[in-house]
């Protein structure tokens, strides 16, 4: 069967491709974990703390339990019995952390005890009847002093210690702490100019759309537990609930359906998803709980929340020649899953793009009695390259020096890459790098001179105008194992369906990240089918057999590229196929293509099987081929070799009210580099999602505790969220700087937007206010801190 | 955010509204748009027993003129002011408040009547209601009232409002010099202050000026020693002079982590002075 006429396809990577998912978000369609209503279906309420700190005296549940509709009341000690501490990734050591308070509360909204009745309301109106009286200790509640406060968080935790730890010069990998000072002291002492900042990276709310649920539902007969969670990695989820339940990963199934956003705060998992599948188990029926606004504020991880102090050395001429970070990170009252390895990424990249000789970063993790800090959007790496990137700003203004200018001379440059950093102590690698290069295409976006003369016009009219400008390298595509505690690999397999259809899975379970779309046009480039041909399947553990999620911008770098690697080996063997099905013409499999919906040779004229007709032969091959089976369907795990490092430049405008201080965003410039992209609409989508995100953070966002560990900013009455009419037009260029860590050389971009406009942001505020002295103000930019900065009232 | 039980009555008219609040006697609350009470019922800061639903009575809706005097059904919503042709040309210091009301989806549910009688501090309609000088038509078992504005808003939260009166509508005269300036409270769009100011100009001086601020204080009041303070003035150039101290007569001012007193205060003074220069240029 030849054709002289065949359709070309588009080609679709590199395409500007709307998103496959969103007709069915966008119109209701979409199945999240609040949609599940399996029959015979119970509903949690928990009871939540309402002090920060105390020790349980009396627990009274009989009233709740003789409500109508209730079926069961579980409180701490019943539910650690069967599903005991929730245990985190990491290798330092962590406190015992229960899914309910056993004996003590260390946070507003620890759930303490939990109602199981016939419907939502039932079980809400039964945890208020619950009668709780405690006994209340002081809370540690401020972070810088938390070592030195009378009161322990955790009894088996010293001076409200959790960590720890030093990067960098002088320091010993092994122990993490630092064995010499004599370099990092003689470049301070030697220095030409120092400059030395505290700075708050605020506590942040995570916030996604989609509050946390789950639906956990034991079959006693099967012995079997499905677990529906509006996770980011079910495989994980499988793995925590089967060890917490003692069962097999055989008899567990996690699903993650539609996940409405996630920015981190759903990679760990959580006592209430313990206590949920645990209560299924418990009474052999299916359990809900729907998290509502008000207990994702206080009960879903926050974000952020390090104080960091920089003190940075250079010449006179602007070379850059030490840097040191002290660090102390507010851990909250637990540690989540990866918590404590977050301030270890700060420290490794706060040398960011800079060719630094000496970098120095001591942590100091605290206990206090706040909502656990975990990973958000950035995840210590925003941190890093805010106080990194505020110092820069702090060091150009002292040497006077254009900020541009500066960063240029201490860039690595291209040649040097891979670049080993002083800072990352030895384990941190930069694959690649076109630093300067961005710069310029950043300046000239902008128009960098041009907003100059804007600002000093605007300023001769006496309005405060500034403008900041921001560097930032991260890191993403995170693999291989021995980084990664969950595992560094990822899973994908492809199946060619008879008739020509394809099913590929991938374990990058995605949460708003629009694998679907994505990953559907390079098996349609791959295959030369068109993308609608194609189902991308996530999320389920029945049906994905291995994964490990969606986080740290990996999806691409290592999900992208083992999808690739098994999709390979379907091409492959339906080349064989094709070829035995072109007898009795002698065609050499390898010098067959897939295009416009065949599978052709070269020669011309070509010789074209169908691609449904390969796929049905290989489902029905008579005869079979020597030396192939039946079937088109593989798989394959892969893990790279090392991680990705983005990077990129931007540049923003800002104006601040001189008569009430509130600051408004005139513009924002955002160049990044994220290696090859596959589709540029979806990663200006992540940008402008993360620049959101960095500048509500910079002007916005900022969850506030009072000196009894009672949050004061938790709602969105009191939460500052960036809304549209808060933000400029986003102006975006790319340019692109290919990993050589994987064959498609994407870096990732989940989180890079949120990374580089935060400093920028603040650093266009610090400009704007710099003619009255001000040489810095903390995060976020609230009217009245600026108005005090103005010189109003008694002052900041 | 999971409600108490409540039994939900929709009024067909004032009369049945006054009927099921009086049968309710003390359980019942009104429901217009709910903006404020369901978020308080979720949060079950509010636990009445039973709703009655008044925004779909027909003679609670629309905004009218008769003369000079315009009158406003209780149940128009804050996006019905805001595009409001009528309000636009004769009155655009309510239109331009109500397109300041928090988002979208809160102009298009909540009612004038609602705010009112919420007394929300921060609320930004009583302060024009109190600058308009207007006056609110109260229902009741006993009949018809009329309260001033001025004299409605008597503490946070509360109004001089009986139990089983309604709010059913506001009258007041068209005041083309009037506007409404706002710092907002950035997460709830609130004021953090409002200062609402109408003005009578003859030539160049101000012949008479009714100025109220929300947001600073426990509910909506007058601004007096302003208000004197610009009687004969020229403006707009005397304005920043009569409201430089207009922070400074309010004996209680609201604090949280938005804004201290010392900053409410200094910001009642700035949006006195741009409230009064708006309405100044409209004269």
């Amino acid at each position: 069967m030849t054709s002289s006429t065949r359709p070309l396809l588009p080609k679709f990577v590199g395409e500007r491709i709307k998103r496959r998912e969103d007709p069915r978000l966008i119109q209701g369609l979409g199945t999240y974990v609040d949609d599940l209503k399996p029959a015979g279906l119970l509903h949690v309420a928990f009871k939540r703390s309402d002090i920060a700190h105390g020790e349980i005296r009396r627990l009274d549940t009989a009233a709740a339990e003789a409500m109508p509709g209730v079926e069961r009341v579980v409180a701490g000690p019943e539910l650690a019995e069967i599903v005991g501490s929730i245990p985190v990734a990491t290798a330092y050591p962590a406190p015992e952390h229960f899914p309910l308070a056993v004996h003590r509360v260390r946070h507003v909204g620890e759930p303490v005890a939990l109602v199981v009745a016939s419907d939502r309301y039932s079980a809400r109106d039964a945890a208020d009847a619950i009668v709780i009286e405690y006994d209340e200790l002081p809370a540690v509640v401020d972070a810088e002093t938390a070592e030195q406060n009378d009161t322990l968080v955790h009894e088996g935790f010293a001076n409200n210690i959790a960590v720890r730890a030093a990067l960098g010069t002088g320091v010993d990998p092994e122990t993490q702490q630092p064995v010499d000072d004599s370099a990092i002291e003689s470049a301070f002492a030697s220095a030409d100019v120092v400059v030395s900042q505290r700075m708050v990276n605020q506590r942040l709310a995570p916030t996604p759309i989609e509050p946390r649920g789950v639906v956990a539902h034991y079959e006693p007969g099967r012995e079997y537990l499905t677990i529906w969670s509006s996770t980011q990695n079910p495989h994980l989820l499988r793995t925590r609930i089967a060890q917490a339940l003692d069962l097999g990963e055989h008899q567990v199934r996690a699903v993650a359906p539609e996940v409405g956003g996630g920015f981190g705060c759903k990679i760990s998992t959580y006592g209430e998803e313990h206590a949920v599948a645990a209560v299924s188990k418990l009474l052999g029926q299916p359990v809900k709980w729907i998290e509502d606004r008000s207990e994702a504020f206080v009960a879903t991880s926050h974000g952020r929340d390090m104080i960091g102090t920089v003190d940075i050395a250079a010449t006179r001429g602007g070379d850059i020649t030490a840097l040191r970070l002290r660090l102390v990170a507010d851990m909250g009252a637990y540690e989540m899953l990866i918590s404590a390895l977050l301030p270890t990424f700060t420290a490794a990249l706060v040398g960011g793009v800079y060719n630094i000789p000496i970098v120095r970063s001591e942590i100091t993790q605290v206990f206090t009695n706040k909502t656990p800090t975990d990973a958000y959007r950035g995840a210590g790496r925003p941190e890093s390259q805010y106080f990194l990137e505020r110092a820069v700003d702090m060091l150009a203004r002292e040497l006077e020096m254009d900020p541009a200018e500066l960063r240029r001379r201490n860039f690595f440059q291209p040649d040097e890459f891979p670049v080993t950093t002083v800072a990352g102590g030895g384990l941190i690698t930069y694959d690649s790098g076109d630093y300067e290069r961005t710069l310029e295409v950043a300046l000239k976006t902008a128009g960098w001179n041009e907003l100059i003369a804007e600002r000093d016009a605007a300023r001769a009219e006496g309005r405060l105008v500034g403008v900041g400008l921001s560097y930032y390298v991260e890191v993403c595509g995170a693999g291989p194992s021995f980084l990664i505690p969950m595992g560094g690999w990822e899973h994908a397999s492809v199946t060619v369906e008879r008739g020509g259809k394809i099913t590929a899975t991938t374990g990058s379970s995605p949460h708003g990240q629009g694998h679907e779309t994505t990953f559907s046009q390079m098996l349609a480039d791959h295959f030369g089918v068109p993308m609608e041909d194609i189902a991308i399947v996530h999320g389920d553990t029945a049906i994905v057999k291995q994964g490990i999620g969606t986080w740290g911008s990996r999806s691409q770098a290592v999900g992208g590229t083992v999808l690739m690697l098994a999709a390979e080996k379907v091409s492959e063997k339906m080349r064989r196929f094709a070829a035995a099905m072109m007898a009795p013409e002698e065609v050499a499999p390898d010098g067959l293509v897939f295009a416009g919906g065949e599978i052709v040779t070269n020669d011309s004229p070509a010789i074209a099987r169908g691609f449904a007709e390969v796929a049905d032969f290989a489902h029905v091959p008579v005869p079979l081929p020597v030396g192939l089976s039946p079937g088109l369907s593989e798989e394959a795990f892969w893990e790279p070799e090392g991680v990705t490092y983005p990077f990129g430049c931007h540049i923003s405008m800002i104006e601040i009210d001189r008569e009430t201080g509130e600051p408004r965003l005139l513009k924002m410039v955002a160049v990044d580099d994220c290696g090859n992209v596959i589709n540029p609409l979806i990663v200006d989508g992540q940008i402008h999602g993360g620049l959101a995100q960095g500048i509500g953070q910079a002007m916005f966002e900022e969850l506030v505790y009072d000196d009894q560990g009672q949050p004061v900013s938790a709602s969105f009455l009191e939460y500052v969220m960036p809304r549209a009419t808060d933000l400029p037009r986003f102006e975006l260029e790319r340019t692109v700087t290919p990993t050589p860590l994987n064959p498609m050389g994407a870096k990732g971009v989940g989180e890079a937007g949120t990374i580089g406009s935060t400093p920028c942001v603040v650093n266009a505020a610090v400009d704007a206010l710099a003619p009255l002295g001000v040489r810095h103000v903390d995060m976020p930019l609230k009217p009245e801190r600026l108005w005090r900065l103005i010189g109003n009232g008694g002052g900041a | 955010m999971i409600p108490n039980e409540f039994e939900y009555r929709r009024a067909a008219s004032v009369e049945e509204a006054i009927a099921f609040l009086s049968e309710g006697a003390g359980e019942a609350t009104l429901l217009a748009g709910g903006h404020s009470l369901i978020p308080l019922m979720k949060l079950r800061l509010s636990e009445p027993g039973i709703l009655v639903d008044i925004s779909r009575i027909p003679e609670l809706r629309g905004i009218e003129r008769q003369g000079d005097t315009i009158t406003i059904g209780a149940a128009t919503t804050h996006a019905e002011l805001a595009r409001s042709a009528l309000l636009l040309a004769e009155a655009p210091i309510v239109a331009e408040a109500a397109a300041e009301i928090g988002d979208a989806q809160v102009r298009n549910r909540g009612t004038i009547g609602g705010s009112l009688a919420h007394s929300d501090p921060a609320a930004d309609l009583p302060a024009v209601m109190v600058a308009l000088d207007a006056q609110f038509t109260l229902a009741g078992p006993q009949g018809l009232r009329t309260v001033a504005a001025e004299d409605f808003f008597l503490e946070v939260l509360t109004v001089d409002l009986a139990d089983g009166e309604i709010l059913t509508a506001v009258d007041f005269q068209a005041a083309r010099s009037a506007a409404y300036a706002k710092l907002v409270q950035r997460a709830s769009r609130f004021a953090l202050v409002g200062v609402a100011v109408s003005l009578s100009i003859e030539g160049a001086r101000c012949a008479s000026a009714r100025v109220a601020v929300t947001g600073a204080s426990s509910h909506a009041q007058r601004l007096r020693a302003v208000e004197a303070a610009l009687v004969g003035a020229t403006l707009p150039a005397a304005a920043a002079e009569a409201t430089e101290t207009a922070g400074d007569e309010l004996d209680f001012v609201n604090v949280d982590l938005h804004g201290s007193a010392e900053y409410r205060r200094a910001m009642v003074a700035v949006f006195a002075r741009r409230a009064v220069e708006a309405a100044a240029a409209r004269a």
